[in-house]
């Protein structure tokens, strides 16, 4: 064992430490209790990142089970009711347990510190407190979940949920609600990190786009949260003690029901989508190399698609009862809050315009995020109108549409979030070669799973029916083969990424050649972020000033 | 590792990481708080938008429904909880001043308000209870539906009310123990009193749209 | 008795005369108009509380906006519920 600092190449190669990795935030304390109990953001971040991949497999193996079932259609494998269960857990655990947590909790909490060149959260002890609440709530998921499950989808709408459904709607309902308060004080701590403590020189005008669209997100997850927590309140408290709140039969209302969980629910798209865009925006911008194309339009976009985000809600109700005048306003606001939307997908594109681009693994899921984002985007467009929605309400289009935001969209942006800043968190670069094919995979098996769903919920295909026309097979089969191929395309990282702790090579503090601050501090990061005082000076992404990329990869 | 490191300014305020001015630390507890009360606002603010809803689509049932609750046990515990919330100011502005003394006074007598707050409505509910104002849980009328959205409300509120009481008795036992230490570590009182005043405004708006609607 | 002590007890004192003012009003024989009189004192309460009490009048003008704009929301909410319940067939 020798001290020397293994800043030379031949010192720096496979499985050695390095002098940075020796003094890192991953190695201030090596027991499990020291995990368990730390306050700093990288730490929580990584507990994070492990409890949500948890999730994320369970939430995926809901989906494959669904995705077999639906091979034939004469419902070979589950009872109706077993089918139920089975998307109501996958959508119930990737909702609220992967997607909305995914970015925010993980990369946000590791990055946003380092990217305002703070030491920490506001509120260090809170953001842990957060991680045991989000781990409570996951509990309450998993034991409804062995249980028996519910049969409500994850939408728990009434009267099904109050008065009819069997299985463990009150702990499924538990489970959310307590994840809410994860949500909130998440949301909390990063308003108040982004507002106090950015380091001196860090302007507003300076932030990198990632932090403004976490600042963004966190209005909402602090405004929307609340209200749905009190909503499942209210509906255990119906199904429990019959309070009628929302039950006809006593003078209540269903359709509020409904108001108030899309209150939540549909901000909560903005919630998982607007960290994927900030992860993109730096990742488009360290591709082409260049500044963001109308830094004050993309930081803008952020805050008006929470804004506007919060105006939407009724476009989920259009068909259930609503009135015609509100469906009417729905209907305009919900095609008013894609103009944002759009300023970002043409941002982007014009940042890459003339740019010299990396077509590195990160790189390529930004791509994707892109493409998919955009589909997602128009139909969503499709379905805001109301004469196309009246037609393709609750059908495989709109499963389509959403799963193009949330999976093509914002997994796309945590897995090239992953690739793109791994090399930070552990300090080890992986082997690009397989990133590039790994992006190639999602992208493929992605179009493949879902496009066919826009055919099958245009020809009538409704969405939660295992049994179905037989006409409609083969759309289902080529859907189900290609979530076979996205499977692969899942869990392929977590082998590479894994082999590149053990045995490659030190990424170096700036593998990408990329600007920001985290980028000036070493690979992994010691326990207080920075070694020097921290002092900003330039706008961000000044690329004319970066570094070349490729030394290190 | 776990500890925050800590260290004590000029004024006595403590400073913890990841702060490096007390003016900081100050800018981020109030920031904090604040945003933490506007999630709750979210959350009363939707019980109120139902009885808003109820009164809408069942005219003159809240009316006659109301009539049925204690107004003046009502009115009392607002006048209690509006004095209490005077208290927690003055222990507040004894805070700020250092009187160790005078902010566990304070703070006691705001506790006992809260108390008797609690004992109160619990005296009230039991009347309720004995008059057969308590829900028939799952044949609610109209009417009933908003005494049902009453329970609700009056019980979500008397929670957060306990949660105060707690707190407020938790900051007078550390003044007291000098555990915190005045005037520097203020920010302790004042952050508590904020939510206690939250919840007293909670109330300000519950009274009159559960008590007060008359025909 | 120190300035901030006689603002503190004068808060007060409007507090409870604006309970006994809608106490009053909600048992008079005044119509409709009572509940406009009630939310009218439950908001001016609240804004007391929130100016004096909670500070408001202390800080800077973004803590102002953090403490009280999701009031906005509410109304958000409110609006859209009522445009939906008041329109229904």
């Amino acid at each position: 064992m020798t001290d020397a600092v293994a800043h030379t190449p031949e010192e720096a190669h496979k499985g050695k430490d390095t002098a940075e990795e020796r003094v890192s935030y991953l190695r201030a304390g090596h027991s499990l209790a020291s995990w368990l109990t730390t306050t700093d953001h990288k730490r929580i971040a990584i507990l994070y990142l492990i409890a949500i991949t948890g999730f994320f497999f369970i939430g995926g193996s809901a989906a494959a089970l669904m995705r077999f079932e639906l091979i034939s259609p004469h419902g070979m494998l589950l009872s109706n009711e077993g089918y139920s269960r089975a998307f109501t857990m996958h959508g119930v655990i990737m909702v609220w347990f992967f997607l909305i947590p995914s970015i925010p909790n993980t990369f946000g909490n590791f990055l946003i510190p380092l990217m305002i060149g703070a030491k920490d959260l506001a509120f260090p002890r809170l953001n842990l407190l957060s991680w045991y609440i989000y781990i409570i709530g996951g509990c309450f998921t998993l034991y409804a979940l062995v249980g028996g499950g519910v049969d409500t989808g994850w939408t728990f709408y009434t009267p099904l949920s109050s008065l009819f459904a069997n299985g463990h709607v009150v702990a499924l309902v538990t489970a959310v609600f307590v994840a809410g308060f994860s949500s909130i004080l998440t949301g909390l701590n990063f308003i108040v990190t982004i507002h106090t403590l950015r380091a001196p020189g860090m302007k507003w005008s300076r932030l990198p786009i990632f932090v403004w669209s976490h600042y963004a997100t966190s209005l909402i997850l602090v405004l929307a949260t609340p209200v749905l927590a009190i909503t499942l309140v209210l509906l255990a408290a119906e199904r429990l003690f019959g309070i009628g709140i929302f039950n006809p039969a006593l003078g209540g209302d269903p359709i509020l029901f409904q108001h108030l969980f899309w209150f939540y629910s549909h901000p909560a798209v903005y919630i998982m989508v607007l960290p994927a865009m900030g992860v993109v925006s730096e990742l488009v911008c360290a591709a082409a190399r260049k500044r963001i194309f109308g830094y004050a339009f993309v930081a803008g976009a952020s805050m008006a698609i929470a804004g506007v985000g919060f105006l939407v809600w009724g476009h989920h109700m259009f068909v259930a009862g609503e009135s015609a005048l509100a469906a009417t306003i729905f209907s305009f606001l919900s095609l008013v809050v894609a103009v944002p939307s759009a300023v970002k997908v043409y941002n982007w594109t014009a940042t890459l315009y003339k740019g010299d681009i990396l077509l590195d693994p990160p790189f390529l899921f930004a791509m994707g995020f892109i493409g998919l984002f955009t589909v997602g985007g128009l139909t969503g467009l499709m379905l805001a109108m109301l004469a196309i929605d009246v037609h393709v309400h609750d059908t495989y289009f709109v499963v389509a549409h959403f799963h193009y935001i949330m999976v093509g969209g914002t997994v796309s942006a945590f897995f090239g979030a992953l690739h793109y800043w791994w090399p930070k968190i552990t300090g080890r670069m992986y082997s690009l070669t397989w990133g590039r094919i790994d992006a190639a995979l999602i992208f493929f098996g992605f179009n493949l799973t879902f496009f066919p769903q826009f055919i099958l919920g245009y020809l009538g295909m409704p969405r939660r029916y295992h049994v179905y026309d037989p006409s409609l097979q083969v759309w289902h089969v080529m859907s189900s083969a290609g979530a076979s191929i996205l499977a692969v395309g899942y869990i392929l990282p977590f082998i590479y990424l894994y082999a590149a702790l053990r045995s490659a090579k030190p990424a170096g503090p700036n593998p990408w050649g990329a600007t920001g601050l985290e980028w000036t501090t070493a690979s992994p990061p010691p326990k207080h972020n920075f070694d020097h005082p921290v002092q900003v000076t330039h706008e961000a992404y000044d690329y004319e000033n970066a570094p070349q990329p490729g030394e290190h990869r | 590792m776990s500890g925050r490191a800590s260290q004590e300014t000029s004024q006595g305020v403590t400073l913890k990481e990841p702060y490096a001015r007390p003016g900081q630390q100050r800018e981020a507890d109030f920031l904090g708080m604040y945003l933490f009360l506007a999630s709750e606002i979210m959350l009363f603010g939707v019980i109120v938008a139902l009885l808003f809803a109820d009164r809408f689509r069942h005219p003159g049932a809240a009316e006659q429904a109301a009539q049925r609750l204690k107004i003046w046990i009502g009115t009392a515990n607002t006048a209690v909880l509006l004095t209490s919330s005077l208290f927690v100011a003055l222990a507040v502005v004894a805070a700020r001043a250092g009187k160790a003394k005078a902010v566990t006074g304070w703070l006691a007598a705001a506790v006992l308000l809260g108390l008797t707050f609690l004992g109160l409505k619990g005296f009230e509910y039991a009347e309720d209870f004995a008059e057969g104002v308590w829900p028939v849980l799952g044949r609610a009328t109209p009417g009933n539906l908003f005494i049902n959205l009453y329970f609700v409300a009056t019980v979500l509120h008397a929670v957060h009310l306990t949660v105060g009481v707690g707190l407020l008795s938790w900051a007078g036992v550390r003044v007291k123990m000098q555990r915190t230490r005045l005037p520097g570590q203020a920010i302790v009182i004042e952050m508590t009193g904020l939510y206690w005043h939250f919840v007293d405004v909670v109330w300000v708006f519950l009274f009159p749209l559960l008590y007060l609607p008359r025909p | 008795m120190g300035k901030e002590t006689g603002q503190l007890l004068a808060t007060w004192a409007a507090l409870m005369a604006l309970l006994a003012i809608t106490v009053v009003a909600a048992l008079a024989p005044i119509g409709p108009v009572k509940g406009l009189v009630n939310i009218a004192a439950a908001v001016v309460k609240a804004a007391l509380i929130y100016w004096v009490f909670m500070h408001l009048k202390q800080v800077g003008g973004f803590l102002r906006i953090a403490a009280v704009g999701a009031a906005v929301w509410l109304l958000i909410l409110g609006a859209m519920l009522y445009a939906d319940i008041s329109t229904r067939v």
